[in-house]
């Protein structure tokens, strides 16, 4: 046989360095100690989590912020299960990650041995797909299809799962040239004929509203998305996992739409004629009731997974494709077709006038208070310090609605969070990750105190590499989303809301050798801000703010999106 | 409603499981399920039925189709197709009933596989329904047994296979663009 004798271990390493990886992010033990061992002569860069599911967590923020595949690995049995939520977590936003797990020798798998786990059967449902590897020779092939899979498509975690025995075995590799998975298919052309109806239905358009997700940012479509934005002169909402796809600033993003949305956002969306839904796939914090849901428009979706395209809503224009191609060719076809443009003009003019009202009568507007600092205010300083350049990863709950509302970004790759999951815990190692992706980003890690306290075990790993981050903590001394939702649908009942206890954050960060601090006076907001950044490492600043905020607008659970509660109650005045 | 999925798939372990999970992760109860070997080794041809939802239907093939190990999964609920379902039956009966037995099998196109002073094993092949019969009036015999294939469908119309070619790994593309 020809090839070069190794290692299973070393083909792992050998392949992953022909699919470039530069960083894992992982946890030895005891079955991937081979892989660990040959490590070590590995010219690729290990980071070492304090929790496995941190290391999945990293991983993702190195591919969000960058598009490449995030690498992580983690051993059998416990290690392999703290990885799920990080998987499954990928899985809900299309995020590219490869995760590499040590399973017990193959002899002994399914005796109950020491940290075995069916790591195998318990990813299946969390993983775009996986593999066990039971035999050293076939490790060249499945890594480079894990990366195949992984990347292209509609983009998801793939998990390979490697025995002891796989690891230690002798093998000569040899360099995989082709990747042959029959039953895998991609489309990413887009059908000619339905994108010339797109094109055409966009002319005809007397109200479009565009309607931008993730699947923009994923297909590094953001330029074109600009130009048919600018082409149509339409307004354009990004959902969460789309937010960067059009910069922040542009006159014609009116925000997020959905629960959290934008009066102006939510409002177009329902009033919208033609809704042209690119990378979306109509999530139910979107849709609100979704018999209410855009109720006037006929709907272009784009999306290249096949199964979202009339999983939710029927389009009258469905197209399976690669957003990028896609939004190309039809912006060539509109072009060809400029003439139409006059047809409806005069009707889109109006509309954009319509939608301007919208946004002027109730915009996202930070709200200020003497007295304490308002979680908006905290957002809007963060907003001013980026200006729009800066990574920021953010948690899960209040402060996550109010970043994605207030805080604007430029640029794709910059707002990172959990979107369709919505794992706490999720903040801190994502912006790990990130900054080892863009060290030469500013990062910000904005949590709240309670999904803080769950990856507090990184703020190790932050001080080990001093990875400059700055850690924002929204502290209201409440689970907040959770609070908000006693408070208005289960009678102000704040059942195991509240978090009484919170380290000192000056002594915390301190014990980790960084500094911290604690900032609650909004004349000093500006000021904490400024000198955490100004920091030249890491910095945990712990911002003390009011404590009874509500994200608002709001579309409560079950209403049309826009029946929004705009803000708190009216006190009643009593006679 | 009852739906009539046919897969073909890649003859590999956990392939099953991801069909399967497909399924159980939507709560719905798979009534019947078969799986054999192609004429390629390497794939096998799995027919299912499956109490879906009806405007599920269309989501539950895609979601088959979109599995790694899924060449082609088709609704054959409707569409031209052969259905048939074997049943394997034994039943005790008494000396005087033999003959009857025999008789009443031919009709429903059963043939006796296994003969014993106790009685006979019955193989019969058919659509479910005319099992269904089938098994009702044997029971009137005497005590018995059942063993049913579940269905298995072969579809009348050529439905192309759509597969994935071969990509080269110098020449692959990557999806994702760079950060801006």
């Amino acid at each position: 046989m020809s090839g070069t004798l190794m290692s299973g271990s070393q083909m792992v390493l050998e392949c992953l360095m022909r699919e470039k990886v530069e960083i894992i992010f992982g946890y030895p033990g005891g079955v991937t100690l081979p892989f660990y061992d040959a490590m070590y002569d590995s010219p690729i860069k290990h980071v070492l989590v304090r929790h496995e599911q941190n290391a999945a967590f990293a991983a993702q923020g190195y591919s969000r912020a960058t598009g490449k595949v995030g690498v992580c690995c983690a051993t059998s049995g416990p290690g392999a299960t703290n990885l799920v939520t990080g998987l499954v977590d990928a899985m809900m936003d299309s995020i590219p990650i490869v995760a590499i797990t040590g399973q017990v020798t193959s002899k002994l798998i399914g005796s109950d041995a020491f940290q075995e786990a069916d790591t195998f059967g318990i990813t299946r449902s969390g993983t775009k797909h996986n593999f066990l590897v039971k035999d050293v020779n076939e490790l060249p092939r499945i890594m480079h299809e894990a990366f195949h899979i992984a990347s292209t498509g509609r983009p998801g975690p793939v998990l390979v799962d490697i025995t002891k025995d796989a690891f230690q075995g002798m093998g000569h590799y040899q360099p995989v040239t082709s990747i042959h998975l029959p039953g895998y298919r991609v489309y990413t052309e887009g059908h000619a004929g339905q994108m010339r109806r797109a094109a055409q239905a966009m002319w005809e358009a007397k109200r479009p509203m565009i309607y931008a997700g993730g699947g923009i940012i994923h297909a590094g479509a953001h330029a074109e998305l600009q130009e048919l934005v600018e082409l149509l002169d339409a307004p354009t909402v990004c959902t969460l996992m789309g937010l960067g796809g059009l910069p922040g600033n542009h006159p014609n993003f009116i925000s997020m739409p959905g629960m959290h949305g934008s009066y102006a956002a939510n409002m177009a969306v329902t009033e919208a004629d033609l809704l042209i839904a690119l990378g979306v796939r109509f999530d139910d914090r979107v849709t609100g009731r979704l018999a209410a849901f855009a109720p006037h428009a006929k709907v272009i979706h784009v999306d290249i997974d096949p199964a979202e395209v009339g999983k939710i809503r029927n389009p009258e224009v469905p197209i399976v494709g690669d957003v990028k191609k896609v939004l190309v060719k039809i912006l060539e076809d509109m072009k060809a077709t400029i003439a139409d443009k006059a047809i409806n003009e005069a009707s889109r003019a109006a509309w954009r006038e319509q939608v301007v009202a919208w946004k002027r009568e109730h915009p996202l507007e930070p709200s200020m208070s003497p007295d304490a600092i308002k979680p908006q205010h905290l957002m809007a300083e963060i907003n001013r310090l980026s200006g729009g350049e800066a990574i920021v990863s953010s948690d899960v709950g209040q402060h996550q609605m109010w970043a994605a509302q207030l805080i604007k970004f430029h640029h794709p790759r910059l707002w990172l969070n959990s979107g369709g999951l919505g794992s706490m815990g999720f903040g801190l190692p994502t912006a790990i990750g990130a900054q080892f992706a863009r060290p030469d980003k500013l990062v910000f890690a904005i949590c709240g105190d309670g999904g803080f306290q769950m990856s507090i075990p990184e703020l190790a790993t932050i001080a080990n590499h001093a990875l400059p981050v700055k850690i924002i903590i929204m502290n209201n001394g409440y689970l907040g989303m959770i609070r908000q939702w006693q408070e208005l649908f289960y009678n102000n009942r704040l059942s195991q809301a509240k978090l009484d206890t919170f380290p000192n954050p000056e002594k915390l960060a301190g014990a980790y050798g960084f500094k911290g601090s604690t900032v609650e006076n909004p004349n000093e907001l500006r000021a904490a801000l400024e000198a955490a950044v100004k920091e030249p490492g890491p910095y945990l600043l712990n911002v003390k703010v009011a404590s009874f905020e509500n994200v608002y607008p709001m579309v409560p659970a079950g209403s049309a999106i826009n029946e929004m509660v705009l803000g708190p109650p009216q006190p009643v005045e009593v006679a | 409603m009852l739906q009539l999925i046919s897969l073909l798939m890649e003859n590999k372990p956990g392939a099953l499981m991801r069909v399967t999970g497909l399924l159980s992760a939507r709560g719905y109860n798979i009534e019947s399920l078969t799986v054999a070997r192609t004429l390629d080794p390497g794939l096998s041809r799995m027919s299912i039925v499956v109490d879906v939802e009806p405007n599920q239907c269309m989501q539950v093939i895609k979601q088959m189709n979109k599995l790694v190990n899924v060449l082609q999964a088709s609704d054959l609920t409707e569409g031209a197709a052969v259905r048939r379902e074997l049943v394997l039956l034994r039943v005790r009966s008494q000396m005087q009933n033999r003959t009857a037995i025999l008789k009443e099998a031919e009709i429903f196109g059963a043939r006796a596989v296994d003969s014993s002073v106790e009685g006979f094993a019955l193989e019969a092949t058919g659509d479910p329904e005319k099992l269904d019969e089938f098994i009702e009036v044997m029971r009137s015999y005497g005590e018995i047994e059942v063993t049913r294939s579940g269905l298995v469908a072969v579809s009348l119309e050529n439905k192309k296979l759509k597969l994935a070619p071969p990509v080269h790994k110098d020449s692959e593309v990557e999806s994702s663009s760079p950060a801006a």
